[in-house]
């Protein structure tokens, strides 16, 4: 039995050093797009051409990137993506927590039925509703405008479901105690339902402001002119035909990646935490 | 009963926004393609007759629409086994408590940063022949790398199309199926162990199906992915090489740059309902036939 668990354990030793080289191995291919894009930014137009294949750090050079930033108009770009993101992440956190409120705390006839209703809108994709948001924000007179880019995203089911699971939570006798001291259904919203299901809004906060930035289809659809274009449509422009620009695009894909690094970096904690809780027992 | 009534104005007020936006933005356009996919129109789309339920069919059976969707099905059948398969395959590889392991999760999660438009510029200019890194390193061991390039020979295009969502969704994938790992009870794999079971009869008995509804979701949400492809066939091949077109999908035929049915409404909208059409009929098919086989752990 004795000699039994000392090769076990000796086994174990040297499947740490094979996990370990595997985990570096497969980190290195994950990595490696990212990381030769980054090497492929820092070098000079005319060394990109000469030395396409070196990925090391040699002669580099901050010229591209700020030849891509003022070429491309990237600054522009990243506004205006910023600003509809921030403005559509309000919204719907704003749109979410009013209709989950009536669904969760309310009562009123038809109450089942309608919030199926909201759940259908779920299966319907942007791929369809495309087609007819085009000429609906065209009839508008919002082609090539923020409030085109903005409204249409301003509620989404998904937001309304998730903060509604919260909601159903908190006890009735809850809302019922305070009704009792004359305490509104907005006061409540605001004062007790809301902090309640701040870790909720967080995560719809996270995913609201990454789905809008990342979005392609709509925005393309719909914006046409430089003024609003946002940082994912507007990167294509940098994508022309001449072999010493290319790594102008290379630079803009590093620019446009950073900020949601930073997002995502910034909201790790609360990610990993989310990922973890409950594993980290022994 | 008199308290059900007395709410429903407030209740009427806060559902209103969410309302008036999901009706005008997701009710309408889905009903109002409906209807206009009936519409035939002439040659310079501006005169147009009621066609009927007909002209569906005829855009289904059509050979642009068929080819589109045989791509978009080829694509699916790429990203989502593989796309799992990796998935799957790094969270088990990062699930354990050793020093450092934080790290290589950031890692393998790190691709969430990067949108659809980012990940295919990025393998854009990887793959290009001329002054691509991954041609000018391997051309040797891979010479079509190079001549004519992977994203310009029609027999790879789409491959490398698959390979880069792939790497897009990775990170994605990777997260999701490791928070349902750690959802695992230890105990399983006690009792497995102590039972003698090894490795992989730990990994295919208990692993697996107490994965399997984050599996089924995944799966779904990768399909899906597949079927709403874009912004990767505008900006890596432009639904080329032609003249075969391997990488048209069906979201590239309807809204492609030079799209057969770009400014026919009632062509555009009626492939636009078909493609719902299709999700919908694929997520039905992929809940019915792996709920059967999937374990609802607690």
């Amino acid at each position: 039995m004795a000699t039994d668990t000392g090769a076990t354990e000796r086994l174990h030793g040297v499947r740490k050093v094979g996990r370990y080289a595997l985990l570096i191995f497969v980190a290195f291919l994950v990595l490696f797009p990212i990381y030769a894009t980054l090497m492929q930014a820092l070098k000079s137009g005319p060394d990109a051409i000469k030395n396409p294949q070196s990925i090391l750090p040699i002669n580099f050079t901050l010229d591209t990137l700020r030849a891509a930033w003022r070429i491309g108009d990237l600054g522009r770009l990243l506004l205006n993506s910023l600003l509809v993101a921030v403005l559509v992440t309000i919204g719907v956190i704003i749109t979410s927590l009013l209709a989950a409120y009536a669904f969760a705390f309310l009562d009123f006839p038809g109450k089942g039925p309608i919030f199926v209703c909201f759940l259908a809108t779920l299966l319907v994709p942007t791929e369809l509703t495309v087609v007819v948001n085009q000429r609906t924000i065209d009839s508008f007179g919002w082609i090539n405008s923020y409030q085109g880019l903005i409204v249409p995203l301003l509620a989404t089911t998904f937001g309304i479901f998730l903060v509604r699971q919260v909601f159903l939570t908190v006890p009735k006798e809850l809302r019922e105690a305070a009704a009792l001291d004359g305490v509104g259904h907005f006061r409540f919203l605001w004062e007790v339902a809301t902090p309640l299901c701040r870790p909720t809004l967080g995560a719809l906060a996270l995913f609201t402001f990454l789905g809008t930035w990342n979005q392609y289809l709509w925005p393309s659809a719909i914006i046409t002119d430089d003024a609003h274009r946002t940082i994912q449509i507007g990167l294509e422009r940098l994508k022309t035909g001449d072999f010493d620009k290319f790594n102008l695009v290379t630079a803009g894909t590093v620019i446009a990646a950073l900020p949601i690094f930073a997002v995502l970096i910034a909201f790790q904690r609360q990610l990993v935490r989310g990922l973890t809780a409950g594993a980290v027992k022994g | 009963m008199k308290k059900k009534w007395r709410e429903l104005p407030m209740a009427v007020g806060m559902l209103a926004p969410s309302a008036v936006i999901l009706g005008l933005f997701v009710v309408y356009p889905l009903v109002r393609a409906i209807q206009l996919g009936h519409l035939r129109c002439d040659a310079t789309a501006k005169r147009c007759r009621d066609g009927g339920w007909g002209q569906y069919i005829d855009v289904f059976r059509s050979n642009e629409f068929q080819h589109a969707l045989a791509n978009t099905a080829r694509l699916a059948l790429m990203t989502v086994p593989i796309g799992l398969a990796l998935g799957v395959g790094l969270a088990v590889l990062a699930d354990k408590q050793i020093r450092g392991i934080g790290f290589f999760r950031t890692v393998f999660s790190s691709t969430v940063a990067t949108s659809v438009a980012v990940a295919s510029l990025i393998w854009f200019v990887l793959l290009q022949p001329e002054v691509g890194v991954l041609p000018n390193l391997f051309h040797g061991l891979i010479p079509s790398l190079k001549q004519p390039g992977l994203l310009r020979d029609p027999a790879t295009a789409l491959p490398a199309v698959a390979l880069s969502s792939i790497w897009a969704s990775l990170g994605f994938t990777f997260i999701v199926i490791t928070a349902a790992l750690q959802g695992i009870p230890r105990e399983l794999y006690e009792s497995a162990y102590v039972d003698g079971a090894g490795g992989w009869m730990r990994f295919s008995n208990v692993t697996l199906p107490m994965l399997g509804p984050t599996i089924l979701f995944t799966s779904v949400v990768l399909t899906t992915r597949a079927f709403q492809s874009y912004a990767e066939v505008a900006l890596l091949t432009g639904g080329g090489p032609d003249p075969q077109r391997p990488t048209q999908t069906l979201p590239y035929l309807i809204y492609g740059q030079n799209s057969l049915v770009k400014n026919d409404i009632g062509l555009k909208s009626a492939a636009a309902v078909l493609l719902f059409f299709v999700l919908l009929v694929l997520a039905f098919v992929q809940f019915r036939g792996l709920d059967k086989r999937v374990h609802y752990g607690n």
